[in-house]
């Protein structure tokens, strides 16, 4: 098992935002991660990461503390809030997955190959030395994963990965992580039911407490998942899992 | 001009001024540019008016216990990094407002330097010199001074640059990727400090800031990339602080305060430019 959570409880203030969570991830192959708002699943990564401390029990990466993990995490976050006049290139950026492979304070001819192929893989290429404010939307979301790409990670975390780019890019990138998850482990967070169904291996639904199921899901394992959130939340997801569902049947 | 190359030729003063111009304009253009890329401005100001409290300091206890030793610029120093220190401590904490303390600072490195200049014994000291500056004033030891802090600044840049460029931009992530992000923030500070020791030389406390940050900005008009930015700040500042001395005293006018007019015209020229470039409509290809 590459990550393992056993008994773990976290706290920001108040009540526990996870609460005596045990859950275990393969190697290779792609999770989601999924769950109502508020439900704990950034909470989550931000442990994998090892930004947060949790209060009690313990989550290992390859049988590493997270911190000490951490080099062979790739992360992408949804966004990042960045200064639209900072001079930086999109390879720039990509390069910075290498950060932690530098030799005297500079990057070695192959690390920026490295980013090179990164930013080829994710269909960017052209796009190299473009300043990152000046790209669309879509295109900003690619560099942050040609960046996480970029670490050679034996893990990738990726913080709603779609929410902001079109259908095209989203084929694109769903055919990159099929390619990705051959050779790492993919574990993502997202809301799109449709997401889940066409990539995950299995699903870790997160709502204070984490349940993995194998996909695909039916309708009453989404109610379970989204009881305590809205309505309409709730519904979208199983009209979504329910229409996919009928598509595969027709399929 | 003839005048100016015979007098540099013949004095040596106005040979180590240009010297001292020209190795500091190396530490204004890359320093600068991550000041403004990094929009910390603001504590590079309240750095360089904290300065006085040094200068103030070592004045007064060199003379009233005799420690030859303790320089003005050495003053300068110690009070630049610790002020910025405490400004990186501070806004990193959350302890107080980061404001606040800049506030607080700026106003207490000025007034406690007032106040040790005023019971300094012996005579007056020529406060003018170091409000506005006087590159003139450059002995040969101010100029090794210059070329040792200079070398030091430009040094540590050019073996963290990658470091520094990914905390400026996304401290996140560099902590992710094993740099941490914090201490790097403090150096890129007391890279500030010490740079902001130079320029207070040439166009002293209040025109420094200027002399800083203005080639970069300049520059950063029509280059987005950065180390582009600091070659063309370090021309910038090369041509600001050569071309000022050679004319300041060609027109005979104080040297500092014109460099830094010369920065300013420069910064409205390229801000001009710049709109006018988008005024212009392109030509359909």
């Amino acid at each position: 098992m590459l990550v393992e959570c056993h008994d773990l409880t976290f706290r920001y203030q108040g009540p526990a935002v996870l609460e005596s969570v045990s859950f275990s991830v393969p190697e290779q192959g792609s999770s989601c991660i999924i769950g109502p708002n508020g439900g704990g699943k950034s909470t989550l990564l931000k442990l994998m990461l090892g930004l947060l401390e949790p209060e009690s029990g313990s989550i290992t990466i390859g049988g590493l503390s997270p911190a000490k993990a951490r080099k062979s995490i790739g992360y992408v976050p949804q966004h990042i809030n960045f200064d639209p006049l900072f001079p930086v290139s999109a390879f720039d950026i990509v390069l910075m997955g290498r950060l932690d492979r530098t030799r005297l304070g500079h990057f070695r001819p192959s690390c920026r190959e490295v980013a090179r192929k990164a930013l080829a893989e994710l269909g960017l290429e052209d796009h190299a030395r473009r300043p990152f404010a000046s790209l669309s939307g879509g295109q900003r979301q690619r560099v942050l994963i040609a960046r996480a790409l970029a670490t050679s990670p034996k893990l990738l975390l990726l913080d709603e990965p779609t929410a902001n780019v079109d259908l095209s890019v989203e084929a694109q990138f769903l055919e990159t992580l099929a390619n990705l998850q051959e050779s790492i482990t993919v574990l993502l967070v997202t809301h799109d039911l449709d997401l889940v169904a066409r990539i995950g291996d299995s699903v870790i639904c997160v709502n204070r407490r984490v349940h993995r199921h194998e996909l695909p899901l039916d309708g009453e394992t989404i109610r379970s998942i989204y009881s305590g959130s809205n309505r309409a939340e709730h519904d979208r997801a199983t009209r979504r899992t329910q229409e996919k569902q009928h598509e595969h049947g027709h399929e | 001009m003839n005048e100016f190359f015979e007098t540099l030729r013949t004095i040596p003063v106005i040979r180590y001024a240009l010297l001292a111009g020209i190795v500091a304009s190396v530490t204004f253009g890359a320093v600068g540019t991550f000041v403004v890329t990094r929009r910390i401005s603001y504590i590079a100001a309240a750095i360089s008016h904290a300065m006085l409290g040094g200068i103030g300091a070592a004045v007064y206890y060199s003379r009233t216990y005799d420690i030859g030793w303790l320089t003005p610029t050495l003053g300068a120093i110690v009070a630049a990094i610790l002020s910025a220190l405490i400004i990186g401590w501070i806004s990193l904490s959350g302890f107080e407002r980061e404001d606040t303390i800049i506030g607080a600072i700026w106003a207490a490195g000025m007034a406690s330097g007032l106040l040790f200049l005023h019971y300094s014994p012996g005579t007056a000291v020529y406060l003018e010199s170091y409000i506005f500056g006087n590159i003139l004033l450059t002995s040969f030891e101010d100029v090794i001074a210059t070329l040792i802090l200079g070398a030091v600044v430009v040094l540590t840049i050019l073996f963290n640059y990658h470091k520094l460029v990914a905390v400026c931009f996304d401290p996140e992530f560099a902590s992710l990727r094993g740099v941490h992000a914090r201490a790097y923030y403090i150096l890129l500070l007391v890279l500030t400090a010490l740079a902001m020791v130079l320029v207070v030389r040439v166009a002293g406390i209040i025109l420094s800031l200027a002399l800083l940050i203005l080639p970069a900005a300049t520059v950063s008009r029509f280059v987005s990339r950065m180390w582009l930015i600091i070659v063309g700040a370090v021309l910038l500042s090369v041509a600001y602080n050569a071309g000022g001395l050679a004319l300041s005293f060609q027109l005979d006018i104080p040297t500092g305060p014109f460099v830094v007019i010369l920065a300013c015209l420069g910064y409205g020229i390229a801000i001009g430019a710049k709109y006018l470039l988008k005024k212009i409509p392109r030509g359909q290809p």
